[in-house]
C-alpha cells in the first residue's frame, strides 16, 4: 500500500474501527463501507448518534449513503479533483492545522531547484522519458543539504520552494468552479461538505477519512490514496483519536495477504523483493539500498537476516550472505496480469488458484478463462466446484462453441477446501489486527486446510530435492521446514507457523518480546518483524486473547506493530508532549515518568523525551529523530505531504482521467496518469479516448452485502443467494427513458471487450450529472454472479480491461465506458 | 420469568439483512425462492411462511447534498419486520389444536409438531405474518426464538443485529427507551419519526414496537391492526339474539295457535 506507506511510513490503516466513535466528521469515499463492511460500520453509527457529520461521496445513492448526513454524486474516476478541492478549501479558508503541519510534515522542507510540476509542464512531473514512458525521480527529492548542514527547510513555510508553497501551487487551481465543472459536484454542494470536513480539525476536533478499493481500483488508484493522505495531514488528523485513515480491506484477512505477501514484490513486513539488477548482486548492496541511516530503516538489515534466518535456519550463515542468493530476483511483471497474459501468450505451464475464483472475479475474465486452456496444469483448492474449475467443460466458451473440452490439454486438479471454521490460523483484518480463530471442527471428507496443503506439498518437494545438487535446489534443500502435525488429519500445528512469525533468539530458540530484539548478526530468526511480539512466550499467544480493556479493545488479540491501535500515535500530543487538548488525548509524554504513556501503546520509543534534539546528521535510528517527529520510518520522521521517492508517477497526486473516459482532461493536456499500463491487445481492447461515440455513458462495478466477490462463497448458499437472486444494472429514470430501458426488462451492457445481458432496476438513487456542459449517466453493476450456483448471471467482469497502475499493478474496474441497449425479447438463458 | 419484546429502530437500519439470515441459519428456515422482485434491493417480500424477519426498503427521491439521514428527506429507509407477537394473538385464538400457546416471556409460539395445517390462524393474523409453507401444509412463524430465550440468549436477529436497529430486552424498559429515541430524534429536527406500538388496539399490546420515520404503513404497519376474535362478542351476541327471537317467535307461534279458541 504506497499511498499510506509513503505518506505516513506503514501500508496499513493509520487508525482502528472503533476509533471511528469518536470522530468529529467522518468522510467515506471509495467506498460502500455499510453494504461491504456493515459490522464496522457501527462505529460510525455510533459516531453518527454522538453528533459527528458523516459524508458519503460515491456515484451512487448506496445504504452507506443512507446513513449519511451529506450524500455526494461524483462522477467515477473524478476523485483527485474532488480532494485536491478539498486540500484547496483547507489552504485557502485557513482551515490548516498549522502547528501541527509545521512540525509533524515536510511542508517546511525545500525541494530541488530542478523540480517542475504538473502545474509548469502542462501534466507531467520534471524528469519524464517519453522513450521508455517511466519517469527518473531524481529531480523530485529535497534540496540537498550544504556541507555539514541539514536538508533545508523554511519554517516559517514562505520560501517558493518549501513544500507548503508547492502545494499551494499544485493545488491552486482545485476550486469548487472545477469540481463541479469535472466532477459533476454542485458547488454549493462541494462546500457544504469542505466545510464540514475541514471543521473536524485542530485542537479540539478530529475527522476521520474511509476508504477502499474505490479508491485503488484506478489507474491512478495510489495518487487517490495520496490526495487522502495530504488532506488528512493538513488537516492534523493523522495519529490522533477520531483521526487517521481506515483503509478497508475487501475481506478476511488482505490485510494479512500484504503483511505476509501473497505479491511478486515483497517479502514479509514489506521488506522488498530483490530485483535483478546491481543493487541486490550481493547482501550488502540491497541492505544498503533499502536501509536509512535515521528513522526505523537503520533497522533494516535486522529485519532482513532475521527473516533470511527464519527460511534458511542454519544453513543462513554469515558467508553466504545468510542465504541472499537463495532468494530468486524480479526479472519482469510477476503481477496477477503479468503472468496472465503470459499465460494467454502460452508462456506458462501451470498455475495454483487458491482463495480465489478469476473465471469470475478478475477484470476481462473472458480473457483470464481462455488463458487456463494454454496451461498443462491447474491446481484448484476450493470449498466448491467455482467457475476457475469447471473452465474445461462449463463456460461461455464452451457454450458458444469458441473452445472444446476434447481441445483443452489443461489436467485440472481440484482440491476440497477446509471452510473457515475447520481450520485454525489467524486472519489480519482492516485495522491490522492479528486475531487467532480455533478450529470448531474437522473438515468434511478429503478437505484440508490451506496449511495442511502447503505444508505436506513443501515437505514432499524437500524430500524429492534432496540428493540432487542442481543450484535451483539450493534454496529448497536449506529451507527449514520441521513443523509438527497433530491430529488425524497431520495438520500442521498452526501455533508453531505463528511463533516463527513472532521470531525467536538463536541457538536457544526463546521466543521474542518484539522487533526491538532482533539482531542483524544472524542470531535472531522472524519470520515477520511487524508482527514481533504477537507470540512473546510459549503460553502466550496474543492474537487469540479475548479480554478487551479500554475503548481501544487492548487486550483482544494484536494490532501491528507493538499492539498499537493508533499508528503515529506520538502525534496526538503537541511538540512539547502534552496532549493537543483533553477532549483528544491518546498518547503523552509524563514527565514525572520520564516515559510516554496513554491509553494506546506509543508508537515511540517509550523513553525518548519530546526535549531530545534530532541529529539528522551522525544519528542513527529512530532516536536520530529526536523527540518531535511521530512518522518513525521515515528518515526525517515527518509525515509527506510531498513524497520525494518512492512512487513511481510523481510526487503528488493530480487528475488524470481514467484510461477510458467520456471527457477530455480539463486540468491539463496529459489525459491519462503517464505511467499507467494498458496492456491493451486484440484480446484486452480499449475504447477511444476520450469520448467515444459508441460508448457513451460511464461504467462502475462494486458489490452486494449480500454477497461475496465473486460469489463462490455465497452463490452456493441459499440465504444469501435469494436475497440477491440475479444480476441486475442501476440505471437513472433518466438514462431509462433515453435509452428505451425498462424497469425489470432486459438490457446488453457493452464494452469493447464484450458485452453481457443484465436486469434493468431503475432507481432515482442513480444520478446523471452535469459534466464540462453536458449531462452525462453512471451506470452501475454489482459482479457477483457467474454461471454456476444456485442463482447465476452473466460475468460481469468480462467488460472489463486488464490494466496495471503504475505503482501496485492494479486493475482499473471503478470507472470505463459502456454503450446500454434494452433487449427486445427476453432470451432465455441456460 | 421476564416478560420481553423487540425494539426495532428503523433509524438505525443500515439494510444489510444480517436479521433474515440469522433467522434461518438459527431456524433452518428454508430459502423463499430465488426471485428477482425489482422492489428496491429486497427480493424476500414479506414476512411469512419462509421470512421471519424482512428488511423492507422504501425509496424516495435522493438530493445531492442530503444523505439518508437529513432531517427532511429520509430518501432511502430500511425497516426489519418480524411477528409482533400480539397480546390478543388472533392466530393463537383461531388455532383449534392448541398448537399456538403463550410461552412465559410472552411470545406467542407454533408448535409445528401439532399444527395440522388448518390455517385458522393465517386469516386471523391482522398483520399477515402467519402463513402455510406450500409443499408442507403447515402454518411457519417467527418462535421469538424460545429455544434461545429458554437458555437466556437473544434472540437470532437481534444478536446479528451490527448496529442495534433491533434491540431485544424487557419489555417495559424498550417501551420507555422507545419513547426516548422518539423525542430525541424529535428533538434532531426528525419530526416525521414515531413509535409503532399498537397498544391501544384490539391486540393489546405486542411484543415488538418499532421507530419508523414517516407512515408505519410503508413499512407494512397497520394504522390500527384488529384482532378478528374481539368481534366474537359481538357475534355470540347477535348470535343469541338471533336465536332467543327465533325461540321466543316460535314460542308466541305456538302460545298463539293454543289461545285459538277450537274448531
Amino acid at each position: 500500500m504506497p499511498g499510506l506507506g509513503t505518506s505516513f511510513g506503514r501500508g496499513g490503516a493509520t487508525t482502528a474501527q472503533q476509533d471511528l466513535a469518536n470522530s468529529d466528521a467522518i468522510l467515506i469515499m471509495g467506498s460502500s463501507m455499510a453494504e461491504n463492511h456493515p459490522v464496522g460500520f457501527q462505529w460510525v453509527m455510533e459516531a453518527r448518534e454522538r453528533g459527528a457529520t458523516v459524508i458519503h461521496v460515491d456515484p451512487r445513492f448506496t445504504r452507506t449513503s443512507a446513513m449519511a448526513d451529506i450524500w455526494v454524486p461524483l462522477r467515477a474516476g473524478t476523485d483527485t479533483v474532488f480532494l485536491g478541492g478539498l486540500i484547496h478549501y483547507a489552504l485557502t479558508h485557513d482551515k490548516v492545522f498549522r502547528e501541527y503541519v509545521v512540525h509533524y510534515t515536510n511542508a517546511a522542507t525545500l525541494v530541488r531547484d530542478d523540480f517542475q510540476d504538473t502545474e509548469d509542464l502542462d501534466g507531467l512531473f520534471s524528469g519524464w522519458d517519453e522513450a521508455t514512458r517511466q519517469y527518473d525521480p531524481t529531480s523530485w527529492k529535497y534540496r540537498e543539504a550544504e556541507g555539514e548542514g541539514l536538508t533545508p527547510a523554511d519554517p516559517t513555510l514562505q520560501d517558493p520552494k518549501c513544500v507548503y508553497q508547492v502545494l499551494k501551487r499544485h493545488f491552486s487551481r482545485y476550486t469548487p468552479e472545477m469540481v463541479e465543472r469535472i466532477c459533476g459536484v454542485p458547488r454549493d454542494v462541494f462546500v457544504k461538505t469542505a466545510e464540514a470536513f475541514t471543521a473536524a480539525s485542530g485542537h479540539e476536533k478530529t475527522g476521520a477519512l474511509c476508504y477502499a478499493v474505490g479508491f485503488t481500483q484506478h489507474s491512478n488508484g495510489v495518487q487517490i490514496i495520496r490526495s487522502a493522505a495530504i488532506l488528512q495531514l493538513l488537516l492534523g488528523n493523522i495519529g490522533r483519536p477520531g483521526g487517521g485513515i481506515l483503509a478497508l480491506r475487501g475481506h478476511a484477512s488482505i490485510q494479512g495477504s500484504t503483511d505476509i505477501p501473497t505479491l511478486f514484490d515483497i517479502l514479509p513486513g514489506y521488506l522488498p523483493m530483490p530485483a535483478l539488477g546491481p543493487d541486490s548482486l550481493d547482501l550488502q548492496s540491497y541492505v544498503a539500498k533499502n536501509s536509512s541511516q535515521t528513522g526505523l530503516w537503520a533497522n533494516f538489515d535486522k529485519y532482513f537476516i532475521s527473516l533470511l534466518k527464519a527460511y534458511y535456519g542454519e544453513s543462513a550463515t554469515p558467508e553466504n550472505q545468510y542465504g541472499f542468493h537463495w532468494l530468486p530476483r524480479i526479472s519482469g511483471d510477476h503481477s496477477h496480469f503479468g503472468y496472465w497474459l503470459d499465460m494467454a501468450d502460452g508462456k506458462m505451464e501451470g498455475l495454483f488458484v487458491m482463495g480465489q475464483n478469476p473465471a469470475v472475479g478478475a477484470p476481462n475474465a473472458r480473457l483470464e478463462r481462455r488463458a487456463l486452456a494454454k496451461l498443462k496444469w491447474l491446481v484448484v483448492r476450493e470449498m466448491v466446484e467455482t467457475e476457475t474449475a469447471a473452465f474445461w467443460y462449463d463456460s461461455p466458451e464452451i457454450s458458444s462453441g469458441e473452445l472444446a473440452t476434447e481441445d483443452i490439454a489443461t489436467e485440472v486438479f481440484l482440491f476440497p477446501a477446509a471452510g473457515s471454521a475447520e481450520k485454525a490460523g489467524t486472519f489480519t483484518n482492516t485495522q491490522r489486527l492479528l486475531q487467532f480463530r480455533e478450529k470448531a471442527v474437522d473438515p468434511p471428507g478429503e478437505a484440508r486446510s490451506e496449511a495442511w496443503f502447503m505444508h505436506h506439498l513443501a515437505r514432499r518437494l524437500k524430500a524429492r530435492a534432496v540428493g540432487d545438487a542442481r543450484p535451483r535446489n539450493a534454496g529448497l534443500n536449506a529451507l527449514t521446514w520441521n513443523y509438527a502435525t497433530e491430529g488425524r488429519h497431520h495438520e500442521p500445528v498452526i501455533a508453531e507457523v505463528l511463533q516463527e512469525i513472532n521470531g525467536r533468539s538463536l541457538p536457544g530458540g526463546e521466543l521474542l518480546e518484539g522487533s526491538a530484539q532482533l539482531k542483524n548478526d544472524g542470531t535472531t530468526a522472524c519470520g515477520c518483524w511487524i508482527y514481533s511480539g504477537v507470540f512473546p512466550s510459549p503460553g502466550r499467544n496474543r492474537a487469540n486473547e479475548r479480554s478487551p480493556k479500554g475503548y481501544l479493545g487492548h487486550g483482544w488479540g494484536f494490532a501491528w506493530p507493538n499492539d498499537i491501535r493508533i499508528l503515529y500515535n506520538r502525534a496526538s500530543a503537541a511538540p512539547d508532549g502534552s496532549p493537543w487538548s483533553e477532549r483528544k488525548k491518546l498518547v503523552w509524554w509524563s514527565e514525572q515518568d520520564r516515559r510516554w504513556d496513554g491509553l494506546d501503546t506509543p508508537d515511540y520509543p517509550r523513553d525518548l523525551s519530546p526535549a531530545a534534539p534530532a541529529d539528522l546528521r551522525a544519528g542513527i535510528g529512530v532516536t536520530a529523530l529526536g523527540g518531535q517527529n511521530p512518522f518513525i520510518l521515515h528518515a526525517d520522521g515527518k509525515g509527506w505531504l510531498y513524497v520525494p521517492t518512492g512512487l513511481k508517477d510523481g510526487p503528488l497526486p493530480t487528475h488524470y482521467e481514467a484510461l477510458e473516459s467520456p471527457f477530455p482532461n480539463a486540468m491539463h493536456s496529459q489525459q491519462c496518469d503517464p505511467a499507467a499500463q494498458t496492456m491493451a491487445r486484440p484480446d484486452n481492447l480499449y475504447a477511444d479516448s476520450p469520448g467515444d461515440p459508441r460508448y457513451p455513458h460511464i461504467l462502475t462495478t462494486y458489490r452486494l452485502t449480500e454477497h461475496h466477490t465473486a460469489g463462490g462463497m455465497s452463490r452456493t448458499l441459499s440465504h444469501l443467494a435469494e436475497l440477491q437472486p440475479e444480476l441486475f444494472t442501476e440505471v437513472s429514470p433518466e438514462l431509462a427513458a433515453e435509452a428505451g430501458l425498462d424497469h425489470g426488462a432486459m438490457a446488453r451492457v457493452v464494452t469493447p471487450r464484450g458485452e453481457i445481458v443484465a436486469r434493468v432496476l431503475v432507481t432515482q438513487r442513480m444520478h446523471p450529472l452535469w459534466v464540462q456542459g453536458r449531462r452525462i449517466h453512471q451506470v452501475g453493476l454489482p459482479y457477483h454472479w457467474g454461471y454456476r450456483g444456485l442463482v447465476t448471471g452473466d460475468v460481469v467482469n468480462d467488460l472489463l480491461a486488464i490494466s496495471e497502475e503504475p505503482n501496485v499493478r492494479i486493475n482499473e474496474t471503478k470507472a470505463l465506458v459502456c454503450a446500454i441497449l434494452p433487449v427486445a425479447v427476453e432470451t432465455e438463458r441456460a | 420469568m421476564r416478560v420481553t419484546a423487540f425494539l426495532t429502530d428503523s433509524t438505525l437500519c443500515i439494510g444489510c439483512k444480517a436479521c433474515e439470515v440469522a433467522c434461518k441459519e438459527w431456524n433452518e428456515v428454508p430459502d423463499d425462492g430465488f426471485d428477482w422482485s425489482g422492489f428496491s434491493y429486497d427480493n424476500t417480500g414479506s414476512v411469512g411462511h419462509s421470512t421471519w424477519r424482512h428488511v423492507k426498503f422504501v425509496e424516495q427521491a435522493p438530493e445531492a447534498g442530503l444523505g439518508g439521514n437529513d432531517p427532511d428527506l429520509a430518501s432511502w429507509t430500511f425497516s426489519s419486520d418480524v411477528c409482533k407477537h400480539c397480546e390478543n394473538a388472533g392466530c393463537l385464538e383461531a388455532c383449534p389444536t392448541g398448537a399456538i400457546v403463550r410461552t412465559e416471556f410472552g411470545g406467542v409460539f407454533l408448535q409445528p409438531d401439532i399444527c395440522n395445517g388448518c390455517g385458522y390462524c393465517v386469516v386471523a393474523c391482522p398483520f399477515g405474518v402467519v402463513e402455510k409453507r406450500p409443499g408442507d401444509g403447515r402454518a411457519f412463524k417467527c418462535t421469538f426464538c424460545y429455544d434461545r430465550q429458554k437458555v437466556g440468549l437473544t434472540p437470532a436477529c437481534a444478536k446479528a443485529c451490527p448496529t442495534e436497529s433491533i434491540q431485544f430486552g424487557e419489555i417495559e424498559s424498550l417501551r420507555l427507551k422507545a419513547k426516548e429515541r422518539v423525542q430525541e430524534l424529535h428533538a434532531r429536527g426528525m419530526e416525521d419519526a414515531t413509535l409503532y406500538d399498537a397498544a391501544d388496539s384490539s391486540v393489546g399490546g405486542t411484543h415488538a414496537m418499532f421507530v419508523v420515520r414517516g407512515d408505519p404503513r410503508a413499512y407494512n404497519l397497520p394504522p390500527n391492526p384488529e384482532c378478528p376474535t374481539v368481534y366474537l362478542k359481538k357475534a355470540w351476541t347477535s348470535s343469541a339474539v338471533a336465536a332467543a327471537l327465533l325461540v321466543g317467535g316460535s314460542l308466541i307461534a305456538f302460545l298463539a295457535d293454543r289461545k285459538r279458541p277450537s274448531r
